[in-house]
């Protein structure tokens, strides 16, 4: 990438320059189709955020998180909590976004701070199980006290509002109608856009190095005079931040949650995105998070019509044939590119030096 | 009845489940270094193929027993083919590809396993056939089954037979071998790929027992069951070193008599109106509710097997019997 920016800048600005429009004009196509495309382009969207918050603790530092849905959650609960009737509390979302971040960021150093003895396979349970803590939380903090209202969710959650401008609902300015979603999709790609650009600029800094060194041998970092106590606890509270904004702006487009949201599986399905896209590359985790989120959708709509059209009646159930490509996507992709669709260039190198 | 002796006996039975699934983790674990994310599908596929057989032979007036052995019988040999063919076919080729991504192919394994029971037993919960005529014996104030006697006998016994297995025989010895350095036990004469392939057989054959004992017992089977159950053991196998065999029977025991003891005890002694003198508004609370005033209910019992875990990590980061790991993700 940065080879090809000195190269041949001229070229590298004319790319940019029409990824930049096709995003812009991305949301009216996808209406074309269906509004639900839309919130579907949303989601990925979000999901892009939180696979590469997630590739900073997995990818960069090498620490394995099986629980990072739970920064998302606190994200999205701290949102909901403070902007909804359920406490009477409606705070503008500039005011809590930041908050919700800390928040995530404060979990994160919690979780971060009793595992940092821990390595490989122990770290992936202990995420895991703080993942599951967290979640059973949520579920149960509505009684003695009511809290978070258990498993019936909070709802009536507040849209993000500027002045007078509201997220939900539709507009029309300059002779176009610009519906909710839409408005979202603009303000999660102007996110998406800091984010990969925060985490481009990490990780070719003192910081994603220091990282890097960690990742390749936690010993030989230390003996380099890296403090790991402090950069591993850094990677936690950066990739939770990252998912507590995530989670935030999720709680304003659904304007409902609950605890259903953010169970195990949503963990897993965001490792699989950075594993699977090419863990430490910031392009592949990208491209994982918007393949994963896609496809499952695409299938979705795509299975049942095509199951009509070749046997004349629906032979199987639409949402197992679904799961099940995933499944086999999932195999597949592994076996043919174990490091990833787009691996970073130390896997690469690495698969190098084990294949002479 | 005495509480506390009732919830010894139920931690035990699950513990003993949790011991026997946690094994094939930890076996697969110590040696390839595999979280095998999809164990816990096979434990669900052996409760399923059980319950078909089962239901298939409950009218003919065969002895209950018969039918439930006839059944575990013919779970085990499905289940040893369904992981004899993922290891053969999502592990064994990434054998040298980075960590995580056999990883991610055991998720995907587990997805396509649970969604193909889906498709053959139906999303719905299924009432497991509970042909055995229940007993029940008293102990101590507490009441034991038939059930849960049978259920930790042949716990024990499969662990006894398993320890025998990995210690005692050439198979036992070249699995250790294997598992302490793969290019050596190969210079050795050792077949890897038949040893690897063979652990998994064992962990299925284990797994699909397993699966039986759990359905018998909850008296439901359901094609999401695997995960949780997975979860909680392979929690157990990590709690007792993951890697080590002994480790993981301990590892599971006391997983189960955590989440029952835990769960039996945890509302009353988080019930706030036994200090209500300190507060007024305690007290008033405390008379609207009944006389209770419960922080944390029974619902909590998941979150005490995790809470157990973590603590046990934090001071003793490779688990209770484990050695030392290495660091990679």
């Amino acid at each position: 990438m940065t080879v090809t920016a000195r190269r041949k800048p001229a070229r590298l600005w004319a790319a940019l320059a029409i990824v930049a429009a096709a995003l812009v004009v991305l949301p009216f196509a996808m209406s074309e189709i269906g509004t639900t495309w839309v919130r579907v382009t949303n989601l990925a969207l979000l999901y892009v955020m939180l696979a590469l918050g997630l590739n900073i603790v997995v990818g960069f530092a090498g620490l394995l998180d099986l629980g990072y849905i739970a920064f998302y959650a606190v994200g999205a609960y701290t949102y909901a909590l403070l902007a909804s009737p359920h406490f009477g509390l409606h705070l503008p979302f500039w005011v809590i976004l930041p908050i919700g971040a800390a928040i995530a960021a404060l979990f994160g150093v919690l979780l971060g701070a009793p595992t940092l003895k821990l390595r490989g396979d122990y770290l992936a349970i202990v995420t895991l199980g703080f993942g599951e803590i967290i979640r059973i939380f949520l579920n149960n903090l509505s009684r003695p006290i009511n809290i978070t209202n258990g498993p019936q969710g909070v709802w009536g959650i507040d849209p993000f509002r500027i002045d007078g401008l509201s997220f939900s609902g539709t507009q029309t300015i300059l002779g176009l109608s610009f519906s909710g979603p839409i408005k979202y999709y603009y303000l999660l790609v102007v996110f998406v856009a800091v984010v990969i650009a925060l985490t481009l600029r990490l990780q070719n800094s003192r910081i994603g190095r220091a990282w890097e060194a960690i990742r390749e041998d936690e010993v030989a970092a230390r003996a380099m005079g890296i403090n790991t106590t402090n950069l591993k606890l850094l990677a936690y509270a950066m990739g939770a931040t990252f998912g507590g904004v995530a989670g935030g702006v999720f709680s304003a487009i659904q304007g409902f949650i609950s605890p259903e949201s953010f169970v195990l599986v949503e963990s897993i399905m965001v490792v699989s995105m950075v594993v699977l896209g090419g863990m430490g590359n910031v392009w592949g985790v990208v491209l994982g998070a918007i393949l994963l989120s896609f496809v499952p959708e695409i299938l979705r709509f795509s299975v049942g019509p095509v199951q009509q059209s070749l046997f004349g009646r629906t032979l199987i159930d639409p949402e197992v044939i679904r799961m099940l490509i995933y499944g086999f996507a999932l195999v597949l992709v592994m076996l043919f590119r174990p490091a990833g669709l787009l691996p970073s260039a130390v896997r690469k190198r690495e698969l190098a030096e084990r294949s002479e | 009845m005495d509480i506390f002796i009732q919830q010894l006996i139920n931690g035990l039975t699950l513990g003993a489940v949790y011991a026997v699934v946690a094994l094939g983790y930890t076996m697969v674990y110590g040696i390839i270094q595999l979280i095998n994310f999809a164990h816990g599908e096979v434990v669900m596929i052996g409760a399923m193929v059980a319950f078909t057989v089962i239901n298939a032979l409950a009218p003919l007036g065969l002895p209950p027993l018969l039918v439930v052995l006839i059944g575990t019988a013919c779970a085990i040999p499905v289940c040893i083919l369904v992981g004899y063919a993922m290891e053969r076919l999502a592990y064994r080729p990434l054998r040298h590809a980075p960590r995580l991504a056999p990883l991610i192919t055991a998720i995907g394994v587990s997805i396509i396993l649970q969604h193909l029971a889906m498709l053959v037993w139906s999303r719905n919960v299924l009432a497991f056939p509970q042909i055995i005529d229940i007993k029940l014996y008293n102990i101590a104030g507490a009441t034991i089954t038939n059930v849960q006697i049978t259920i930790i006998v042949t716990c024990v016994a499969m662990m006894a037979g398993l320890a025998l297995l990995v210690y005692r025989t050439r198979l036992g010895t070249a699995m250790r071998a294997t598992a302490q350095n793969p290019h050596v036990a190969g210079l050795m004469g050792i077949d890897i790929d038949r040893v690897i392939a063979a652990t998994f057989a064992i962990g299925a054959g284990l797994a699909a027992v397993a699966g039986v004992m759990v359905g018998s017992y909850y008296g439901i089977a359901q094609y999401t069951m695997g995960s949780i159950l997975g979860l909680k053991a392979f929690s157990a196998a990590v709690l007792g070193g993951i890697g080590n065999v002994p480790g993981a029977m301990l590892g599971g025991v006391l997983m189960g008599l955590v989440e029952a003891l835990g769960a039996g005890y945890i509302g009353t002694y988080t019930d706030l109106c036994k200090i209500s003198g300190i507060s007024e508004w305690l007290t008033q609370r405390c008379a609207a509710d009944g006389g209770h005033f419960v922080l944390f209910g029974s619902n909590y019992q998941d979150v005490f097997a995790f809470v157990v875990l973590i603590l046990v990590l934090v001071f003793r980061p490779s688990g209770i019997l484990g050695e030392r790991v290495g660091d990679r993700a």
